[in-house]
């Protein structure tokens, strides 16, 4: 069995063990995810070492069976969800224990049993995505990850938690049906489903209806502005863990599917792509307004995960030829630099709401909460989002920018863009640093110092993840600057 | 002639179940509105894979539309699952509130 294959059957076979041994549930969850991160390692070592793979899954090739396509911008992305994934499971793990206890709570309990599962399938559902090399393949591991995200949301039980998850079943559903459309007119329009050949279906007037439908599923999915209304709610009603994972790593995978169909000339047509670009740029400033109005310190996060999905969104559909241009590469780096960061940002908020008690951001001062580790986390964070050096969200704003200066005049409004959303960024990120600094109101006392603790730990490795990216960007760049399948 | 009926109803049960999706409050409404947009999207697939009245028809849109179908169930299920509960939940906290 080949090395790719199994960063999708490992996770999944992980997944099935620990909801049948439901008492080992945190065990068969780290050997899912520590494997997967090896298996993920292992395979960017192999193509960076030997070039791209090719798969053919028990040995069908195409059109008949299923190819597995791993390059560098597949290794990339399966190394951020394993690195993300890793971060997160030790949080979970941090927060549910390992085993069950005599007096333990019935919740916690139930939490812990229902996380495993449903996080070792959207592991092994992201992989998939990410190493699938046609479109019919990347519709069953979108439904996979949909349905794994849904239960996700769920897991904390409570009324607007439910509310939320099913609100996004409703919009992943339509969108995944969206794009099975999208893929059934493909299918009619050139005969067939494989992503090496979508440049075909430019040619044709359906082919270019069933590229629209394909992307108009995407955007559902990718919760791009203004298709976005299901997502804060989604992301900020799940419990910490749960909100990393949706943030950093779910919404990943529609965007990574936009950037292999322009890499492989799927999407050539101008109004489409400028669309895309203006609906990113749209989705910017939306995001990063919703975050100035935000009560709430965890909807302020979500809400900036729409600005930064629109910014990717943004550097995507202005990425030229990939011969010629590097955007697509900036795309990579900000997708990668957002997993680390965002996720980062969730683990330490859900540690500030815990410690502090609430999240009301206007309450924060250093009378009920004395920022320790978890305010480190946030403020590093915050750093890479903005785009600050050496941070990895300043090499991929840095990338982004040359790229444009380089396309000639159209660009310049672009730039323009793209730096006032990072100043809106600054502006947004900003009311909850300064909250950290604020002196505690006339007669109360600062609370005590929280002292370090394990359960900061995650939060602070990927903060540090993200900020020494951009010292060590030679790694990824090395693998997104081999050949492409 | 007979794939262009599939596929005017078809592209017709789609924009009406996209609409009531996106309109409803309703938690079973939208459940059935996704059903029907599923339906709507088979019947634009099985005309695809119509070839001819002599001519067996394309097995490739079939199969997408049978994976189509285990899709729709699952997803079903969960959506009437999360509904359930929602209703529940909503109803013991009107209970609560009454009391």
């Amino acid at each position: 069995m080949s090395e790719p294959s199994l960063l999708v059957l490992w996770p999944f076979l992980a997944a099935v063990m620990a909801a049948v041994n439901v008492r080992g549930a945190t065990v068969w969850g780290g050997i899912g995810t520590l494997g997967t991160a090896v298996f993920a390692v292992s395979l960017a070592v192999s193509v960076h070492a030997t070039g791209p793979e090719l798969i053919f899954i028990g040995g069908w090739v195409t059109p008949l069976g299923i190819a597995l396509r791993a390059d560098g911008l597949a290794a990339v992305m399966v190394c951020m969800t394993a690195a993300v994934g890793v971060a997160v499971s030790v949080q979970a793990a941090a927060t549910w224990g390992l085993a069950t206890t005599a007096d333990e709570p019935a919740e916690r309990a139930r939490q812990r049993r229902g996380f495993w599962p449903l996080w070792l399938c959207t592991l092994s559902a992201l992989n998939a995505l990410y190493l699938s090399g046609d479109l019919f393949n990347l519709y069953v591991t979108f439904e996979i990850l949909g349905l794994a995200a849904v239960g996700l949301t769920a897991l904390r039980g409570t009324d607007e938690a439910l509310r939320a998850a099913f609100d996004y079943l409703v919009a992943g559903l339509a969108g995944s049906l969206l794009l099975l459309l999208g893929i059934a007119l493909a299918y009619a329009a050139i005969g067939r489903v494989d992503l090496g050949s979508v440049a075909l279906l430019n040619d044709t007037g359906a082919g270019r209806v069933a590229i629209g439908m394909v992307l108009a599923g995407i955007a559902l999915k990718a919760a791009l502005f203004p298709l976005h209304f299901w997502m804060p709610a989604a992301h900020s009603n799940a419990v910490p863990v749960s909100s990393a994972i949706l943030s950093a790593l779910v919404v990943k995978g529609a965007l990574y599917l936009v950037l292999r169909l322009i890499l492989d000339g799927g999407f050539d047509t101008g109004p489409l792509r400028w669309g895309f670009a203006a609906l990113g740029a749209a989705g910017m400033f939306w995001g990063s307004l919703s975050a100035l109005r935000a009560t709430q310190l965890k909807l302020l996060v979500a809400h900036s995960t729409v600005a930064q999905i629109g910014l990717i969104t943004l550097a995507i559909s202005v990425s030229g030829d990939p011969l010629t241009s590097l955007a697509w590469q900036a795309a990579a780096l900000l997708m990668v630099s957002h997993a680390l960061a965002k996720s980062a940002m969730f683990l330490a908020v859900g540690r500030i709401k815990e410690k502090a008690g609430h999240d009301t951001i206007a309450e924060l001062n250093q009378a009920t909460l004395n920022p320790g580790a978890a305010g480190f986390a946030f403020a590093i964070a915050a750093i890479s989002l903005i785009g600050l050096p050496p941070t990895a969200g300043f090499l991929g704003k840095w990338t982004l920018i040359t790229g444009l200066i380089g396309q000639g005049q159209g660009a310049w409004i672009f730039v323009a863009v793209v730096l006032m959303g990072s100043a809106l960024s600054i502006a947004y990120l900003w009311r909850v640093i300064s909250c950290f600094m604020k002196a505690p109101p006339d007669g109360a006392t600062a609370a005590p110092r929280v002292p370090w603790q394990a359960g900061d730990m995650a939060a602070v490795a990927l903060a540090l993840a993200a900020l020494l990216l951009g010292v060590f960007a030679a790694a990824p760049l090395a693998l997104l600057n081999g050949p492409l399948l | 002639m007979p794939d262009l009926i599939y596929h005017g109803v078809g592209a017709g049960l789609v924009g009406m179940a996209l609409y009531r999706a996106a309109t409803c409050a309703d938690l079973l409404t939208r459940i059935l509105a996704l059903n029907v947009l599923a339906v709507g999207i088979a019947a634009v697939l099985v005309a695809a894979a119509y070839r001819g009245s002599d001519v067996p028809p394309d097995a490739v849109p079939h199969a997408f539309v049978l994976t189509g179908i285990v899709v729709l169930v699952a997803v079903t299920a969960a959506l009437l699952a999360l509904a359930e509960r929602l209703e529940r939940d909503g109803d013991a906290g009107r209970d609560n509130a009454d009391e």
